[in-house]
């Protein structure tokens, strides 16, 4: 029986959604044993929060100073030490899991099944591959640990009202200290997280400019949509890298994607096929994008975004 | 010799469009253009940038893979890297045997730095830099979208995280993966392609560097994706707000 344990995505005080989403993805393995381990400064309120997640057996709280900040190379070995138990080890596929996962099935010499989309038996999974135009179907060998990463996109967050209970475990092992964390910048912003926004209006070269950008935020603030954008108008600057969706940036299923000056290239439409519906915004009606749109308006966006706005 | 290891794989070129064989075994390949993966085209860059800020004396570029990828390496050496390994093998070669296998070479060459691409785009697992990482028990910094080189001992990354821009110092040696804003690849010129082919290029295998070719995970069955129903066409922003309406979403 599939004894899983999930490693919290966690800012020292708040639970990430991500941990949630993991938490779906074990239950569809048909676990016997279901921990969440949250490796932190001071773990008691995120494991506090786990802790309620629907379906948790128990939470493995690890404080250490040294995980002030989430660190691979110092993360990695804790999760190996509690890591003996366990059939499978799940992170979510954000850049925090993506970084630590594949170096605990380095430790561990696992197999890792990256970007999970869907469980057909406790050792076979389906994933995406070549930026999402074909779908894997790996099988594990029978008795083999399994590291997995869990493609957001495709588990919704579990409930609440669970609670599991919380044991505190003190580890011995040597952690490395050639890594050392700096700094991190971002935007601070009152709008939804894009990985997890309900609704998403994103932007492309189009738009020209980072001003230009300011006519979607303006729309996003109407609609209570998260802010996305293309790699263009990322590598143009015209939005920071945290907006980026696609193959290489986030992939996302908001219940309603709003594609405004993005052609659609395939590597865009990677981070948005699981949206619920798509409306695509562009003055080239041969666009890729309209390939995918639910609805589709060709027409110029600087015209068409303030309508709609006022409409909303 | 201070020197830097670049990891390369031969892929799938980015603009052939995939096909998945009809009898779910694969994706079609055959007559398909193939390129070095594009963010190790990114790490290669950087390597060769540091050596002409005078920061490293030699780039190796080293591959694991079937024959073939001989040409991959080519191109490598044409874009600037001062020799080639090549670690002959066939079949699927998991992110946990490349990174035994880069092990062995990072042994023997004792680079300061290893570069490599975040992910390859055929199989998009992301997973050698951080495997060879923690085999070798040096420090990562993934997702890099500036690398500065502080002295003989220590690294400064700027890595692209879902929060924004994060960065660490670490100590070298230490393992680099790329992101796609690290910096933008140099084209080839043709006299380049010729000076590349009198360029040292090693063969070995996985046996001669004892590393098994272990495959943990079956590749039972490959599919297409499911397609997307084609929409509709609305001819101004009241109508699409009035579909949204109707289909409940505004």
């Amino acid at each position: 029986m599939p004894r899983v344990l999930i490693v919290a995505e966690h800012d020292g005080g708040r639970l990430n959604v991500s941990t949630a989403r993991c938490v779906s993805c074990a239950r569809a393995l048909n676990e016997a044993e279901l921990t969440i381990a949250v490796c932190a400064a001071d773990p008691g309120a995120v494991a506090a929060q786990a802790a309620q997640l629907a379906g948790v057996t128990r939470v493995l709280a690890v404080a250490n100073p040294a995980n002030t900040h989430a660190l691979a190379a110092v993360l990695a070995p804790q999760i190996v030490a509690l890591a003996g138990p366990y059939t499978h080890v799940l992170g979510p596929s954000t850049t925090f899991g993506k970084d630590l996962m594949a170096r605990v099935a380095g430790l561990l010499g696992a197999p890792q099944v990256s970007d999970i989309m869907g469980i057909e038996s406790p050792s076979r999974f389906r994933r995406p591959i070549y930026a999402g135009n074909a779908i894997l179907t790996v099988e594990a060998e029978a008795g083999v640990k399994v590291v997995g990463t869990v493609r957001m996109a495709s588990f919704e967050a579990a409930g609440g009202g669970g609670s599991a209970p919380i044991e505190k475990v003190a580890l011995s092992v040597e952690l490395p200290a050639h890594t050392r964390f700096i700094s991190v910048s971002a935007a601070k912003t009152d709008r939804p997280d894009l990985l997890t926004a309900a609704r998403v209006v994103s932007g492309g070269r189009a738009l020209g400019s980072a001003e230009g950008f300011k006519i979607l935020y303006s729309l996003a603030d109407k609609l209570g949509a998260a802010v996305g954008a293309s790699r263009a108008a990322v590598d143009a600057g015209y939005a920071p890298n945290e907006m980026q969706v696609g193959q290489t940036g986030k992939i996302i299923a908001p219940e309603l994607y709003v594609a405004v000056g993005i052609s659609g290239a395939i590597q865009h439409l990677t981070g948005i096929k699981d949206a619920r519906t798509i409306v695509a915004i562009n003055k080239d009606g041969e666009a890729p994008i309209f390939e995918v749109a639910d609805f589709g308006l060709v027409g110029d966006l600087f015209q068409i975004i303030p309508e709609l706005e006022k409409l909303v | 010799m201070k020197r830097i290891l670049v990891g390369i794989k031969r892929v799938v070129d980015f603009n052939v469009r995939i096909r998945v064989r009809p009898d779910g075994s694969g994706v079609v390949t055959d007559g398909v253009k193939m390129s070095v993966n594009p963010f190790d085209e990114i790490a290669l860059e950087e390597a060769l940038r540091i050596k002409e800020r005078g920061g490293a004396a030699e780039v190796i570029v080293a591959t694991v893979g079937p024959a073939d990828t001989q040409q991959q390496l080519r191109s490598a050496l044409a874009m600037g890297a001062d020799r080639a390994l090549h670690v002959q093998a066939d079949g699927v070669i998991e992110p946990l045997v490349a990174a035994r296998a880069l092990l062995k070479l990072v042994e023997r060459e004792q680079p300061f730095l290893v570069i490599l691409g975040k992910q390859a785009i055929d199989d998009d697992n992301g997973q050698t830099g951080q495997v060879l990482a923690a085999l070798w028990n040096r420090p990562q910094a993934t997702y890099a979208s500036r690398l500065e080189i502080l002295g003989d001992t220590t690294a400064r990354v700027t890595r692209e995280v879902d929060a924004g821009l994060e960065t660490l110092e670490v100590d070298l040696p230490a393992v680099i993966t790329t992101d796609l804003r690290l910096n933008e690849p140099r084209y080839v010129k043709l006299p380049d392609i010729m000076k590349a082919k009198k360029k040292p290029l090693e063969t070995l295998t996985l046996a001669a560097l004892g590393v098994e070719q272990r495959q943990q995970l079956k590749l039972a069955r490959f599919e297409p994706p499911p397609q997307r129903q084609k929409g509709i066409r609305v001819k101004d922003a009241a109508e699409l707000v009035a579909q949204l309406k109707k289909k409940g979403i505004l």
